[in-house]
């Protein structure tokens, strides 16, 4: 691929992406639409990974994104299982009704 | 302007505006649609930055495997509007405001202290898709091979525990 684009291009991207995943976590309310929101910062972390893996021509970068991917597909099977026993529990899974630790 | 740039710039809108469509929808199907397509512009990314294999690990295993469970999670709950809670009056200003300072700050440490706005992604033009896959390759099975394996009982510590999780106890009612 020709043509070259600034390494800061892809990490004011990422940055961007980053902000609005914690704005999410921040805001909404639908604990999926949260962990969405941590996904797109995980992901967005991966992109800024890459761009420096790129810049240093060094495959290790692309290797730790490997392994955030493999550990982001372990954190969404779990906690998908954990929202479902709290549906199951409170018939909704609001995130104002989780303030109880037992039951 | 090459084609390059051009191409990184419109699937740079179409991330930030997915990742905004992810925000605003209030439908949880719709974001985690909004999702997928900003996890497909990443992939592109990915492409661009000459890393294809991240890039089709990017498709499988965030666009397919972990959205079709998000979407599975959601129609199975019928989770896609909450009712409106009412929430802290402040909360929304306030997180607006953290989120702000936060790409401030971001910003301020990357362009002004690192002083990286001169330094290009790709140094040299031409990139070996096949060595860059072996050198990667290489490096994950004997450099990174304790990683690897650590990753490995992560996933089996995951499968079990959800498992565990969701199962009924004996005597409960279905």
């Amino acid at each position: 691929m020709t043509g070259s684009i600034p390494l800061s291009y892809y990490l004011a991207l990422s940055g961007i992406l980053f902000s609005m995943g914690a704005l999410g976590v921040l805001v909404r309310r639908n604990p999926l639409i949260i962990f969405m929101s941590i996904e797109l910062m995980l992901n967005s972390a991966n992109l800024a990974f890459v761009a420096f893996a790129r810049n240093i021509q060094s495959p290790a970068g692309q290797l730790i994104v490997l392994f955030v991917m493999t550990v982001a597909a372990a954190e969404v099977a779990v906690g998908l299982a954990l929202i479902v026993i709290i549906f199951r529990n409170k018939h909704s899974i609001n995130v104002d009704l989780m303030n109880s630790l037992k039951g | 302007m090459n084609l390059t740039l051009i191409l990184f710039l419109v699937l740079a809108v179409v991330a930030v505006a997915s990742a905004a469509g992810l925000l605003l929808s209030r439908n949880a199907v719709y974001a985690a649609l909004f999702l997928v397509l900003n996890f497909a512009t990443v992939a592109v990314f990915y492409l661009l930055l000459g890393a294809p294999f991240i890039a089709l690990a990017q498709v499988t295993v965030y666009a397919g495997a972990i959205m079709v469970l998000f979407l599975f999670v959601i129609m199975l709950l019928g989770a896609e509007k909450l009712p409106k809670a009412v929430g802290l009056p402040w909360q929304r200003p306030l997180a607006i405001g953290l989120a702000a300072v936060l790409l401030a700050e971001a910003g301020w440490l990357l362009f002004q202290r690192l002083q990286l706005s001169a330094v290009l992604a790709n140094p040299d033009v031409t990139v070996n898709t096949t060595e860059t896959l072996q050198a990667l390759a290489k490096n994950l099975f004997s450099q990174y091979l304790l990683p690897f394996e650590v990753t490995s009982i992560l996933l089996l510590v995951a499968m079990v525990g959800v498992i565990v999780l969701t199962k009924k106890e004996k005597g409960e009612a279905a």
